[in-house]
């Protein structure tokens, strides 16, 4: 089975891999590149655990295949601490205990600095449906939502 | 995932010429069904065609007083077109209930329709829509493209180009999630359209989506919730699994077409 060249950005650097067909841009991001920030939890895109951005939209890494990455910017959970500094969502997380086992945190990190950059000031309610995709089966999302909301308020401030 | 082989043509032509050269050939419309399949070793299709890189299948346009929607196009583009939202702000909505962000922005309107999951939210829009599918060879009306669970009319080499949707003012769908899945267990469509009132129900039919006379009936006599109480919805030929009896479907058609009807 011929293996497929691709070129894409991740995280604004030019990266090159190998892979083939049936290899996901999870498996691409995981093994190729070793970020394994991005979590395979169902491998089915129902828990958000592999989260990514391509292109500035919220996809399922393990839902999209590594060849169609052709040309795209994606974005990781690798790229959203700046300089060893931790992005304000990020920070809030820790502070707000916002996570248990962490096999979720990369992905809802991911998806909701996505949703903030759209819309600085979503309701708790428009935040509870954008992450609807990702689930967690430690903290029961209150505490999330709570960091989330907390880390949009100080964004906006900052902004 | 089994081993496949990967295509990305530019060109319907090259699409099918790449699906009919395969020895089991499948296109990939943003993959949010199919990839997850393919996993589940539930499909081993030897040639992947990926349809996104043709320029002909996506973008959105007003052809006088019709919709027309590119197959390649995500239902985070259907949800956030100003032709979508002011000619036909029902689908609109639609779009922007299918699933979760990270699918409304690889799953298209076109992969949707051919796959045509009896659970599916497209399937209800276009049909209570009276809409058109366009393939590379024909137009096909949706009364005559949904033939049954995951069954449609396309032909094996055949593509859909588009979707011609009648702009609609008064149309909304109600659905009733299943909440783990996000899909349907029970969405109704409801449109006010030149031939009266057409009602459309996905998640609830053992042969996927349908239309409903009796509820179109009433509507198009009074278009109001009310007008609802009065009809009798069978269970007969309704889904019954664990997350429903066919029972419980019947009433949530009901309670969904009201919901519908008051949005619309």
């Amino acid at each position: 089975m011929s293996k497929i060249h691709v070129t894409t950005k991740v995280n604004g650097d030019e990266v090159e891999y190998l892979c083939e067909p049936r290899e996901t841009l999870l498996d691409c991001l995981r093994d190729h590149l070793d970020l394994t920030g991005a979590k395979e939890g169902c491998g089915t895109g129902d828990c958000g655990a592999c989260s990514v951005t391509m292109d500035g939209r919220l996809v399922c890494s393990c839902l999209v295949l590594g060849a169609e990455a052709q040309g795209k910017e994606i974005a990781t959970i690798e790229g959203m601490a700046e300089d060893g500094a931790l992005h304000p969502l990020q920070r809030k997380f820790i502070e707000h205990a916002a996570l248990q086992c962490g096999i979720c945190t990369p992905g809802i990190l991911v998806a909701a600095k996505s949703l903030l950059e759209k819309n600085p000031d979503p309701t708790e309610t428009e935040m509870r449906y954008w992450l609807a995709g990702n689930l967690c089966r430690c903290t029961g999302y209150d505490k999330i939502i709570r960091a989330v909301m907390d880390a949009a308020a100080e964004m906006r401030e900052a902004s | 995932m089994y081993p496949t082989k990967y295509h990305k043509p530019d060109s319907v032509d090259a699409a099918i010429t790449a699906l009919s050269g395969a020895e089991d050939g499948k296109f990939l419309a943003g993959g949010q069904t199919l990839l997850a399949t393919m996993k589940q070793h539930l499909a081993a299709p030897s040639d992947l065609v990926d349809v996104r890189g043709i320029s002909d299948l996506s973008g959105i346009r007003m052809d006088g007083d019709t919709l027309v929607i590119g197959a390649a196009t995500t239902h985070a583009e259907v949800a956030a077109s100003a032709d979508v939202n002011s000619a036909c702000p029902g689908l609109a909505r639609l779009a922007a209930g299918i699933g979760d962000p990270a699918v409304r922005h690889m799953g298209t309107i076109g992969g949707s329709i051919a796959n045509n999951d009896p659970a599916a939210c497209y399937p209800a829009g276009l049909l209570a829509l009276n809409a058109t599918i366009v393939t590379n060879s024909r137009e096909i009306a949706a009364d005559d493209f949904f033939l049954g669970l995951f069954t449609t009319a396309l032909e094996e080499d055949e593509i859909i180009t588009s979707v011609r949707v009648p702009a609609c003012a008064k149309a909304a769908y109600a659905k009733f999630r299943q909440p783990a899945s996000l899909f349907a267990l029970v969405g109704v469509c409801v449109a006010q359209t030149a031939d009266g009132a057409r009602v459309a129900i996905t998640g609830a039919g053992e042969d996927g989506v349908f239309r409903h006379e009796g509820l179109e009936a009433a509507l198009s006599s009074d278009w109001s919730a009310s007008a609802i109480d009065g009809v009798e919805v069978s269970a007969d030929g309704l889904m019954s699994d664990i997350h429903g009896s066919a029972a419980y479907r019947a009433n949530l058609i009901k309670v969904m077409a009201k919901r519908a009807v008051a949005a619309a």
